[in-house]
């Protein structure tokens, strides 16, 4: 009985050179849910945590994180990324069932 | 958080203890040896290799009032390029339930060896970042962080 994994929100920056150093922020909505933590009859919520984000750009990975129950609810991940050209990121957020969230988005460089 | 009544009023008493547990605490050094749970997860994700200290910049709160969510930056001094750049960096939370908090997977297309997250922790404690680099060095930071109402499903 996983949660679903929620909608992601990416927001890029804007006006970015060639050469500049952004930050790439990423939320999504889940749980988080520790297997630790007992419901109001007391029985176990049993584990279901995003365990693994994936950002690409044109298709080359930039960064992966590995996610434990340690991670707060509503995962909040940013990460630095140099700025060369205009392409595509696309983010992959995959949940302990093996359930995948898809964002893409557009990294516009002037 | 939708907690029961019960749940928060045994989360405040905690914190209570926290509070008292955080004033009395002398500052350690930084050298300090780590509780066996985190000793054995630094085990087994990077073996027995030597740990340098310098280079890892953990930026945390000095307090938080909410363990549930608490801001992390880990910031490690290195070039970036595709000869000399961060490959992984290991965060752990030493008096965690569960030490493990997360391993992030650089690349040179960051540009910056820079991260962050939101982490829960359950009470006041160091939290330890290792970073390993391209050459197969590994460095490590640590950074306290005192906690008045924990995290990790109270």
């Amino acid at each position: 009985m996983a949660a679903p994994i929620g909608q992601p929100r990416v927001r890029l920056p804007s006006g970015v050179k060639a050469g500049d150093i952004v930050e790439i922020r990423t939320l999504i909505s889940h749980p988080m849910e520790t297997g630790t933590r007992r419901d109001s009859s007391g029985n176990l919520v049993p584990r279901d945590i995003i365990k693994t984000f994936i950002a690409t750009f044109d298709g080359q990975e930039v960064f992966r994180m590995d996610l434990h129950p340690a991670i707060s609810a509503n995962p909040y991940i940013a990460f630095a990324f140099k700025a060369e050209k205009t392409g595509t990121f696309e983010f992959t957020w995959i949940n302990d069932a093996g359930t995948r969230a898809t964002s893409r988005s557009e990294l516009r460089v002037g | 958080m939708n907690r029961t009544v019960a749940l928060s009023r045994r989360t405040a008493l905690f914190g209570t203890a926290g509070a008292v547990v955080a004033i009395t605490l002398a500052p350690k050094p930084a050298s300090a040896s780590l509780q066996p749970a985190t000793e054995a997860a630094i085990k087994k994700l990077i073996g027995d290799k030597k740990l340098n200290e310098g280079r890892v910049t953990l930026r945390l709160p000095p307090i938080a009032e909410n363990g549930n969510t608490i801001p992390l930056t880990v910031v490690v001094e290195s070039p970036m390029t595709a000869g000399d750049h961060v490959k992984t960096v290991h965060v752990f939370a030493d008096r965690n339930p569960t030490p493990d908090v997360a391993s992030f997977h650089l690349t040179p297309a960051m540009g910056r060896a820079e991260v962050s997250t939101r982490i829960r922790l359950g009470q006041t404690q160091d939290v330890v970042a290792i970073a390993e680099m391209s050459d197969g060095s590994l460095f490590i930071g640590r950074q306290e962080v005192k906690v008045t109402i924990g995290g990790c499903g109270g």
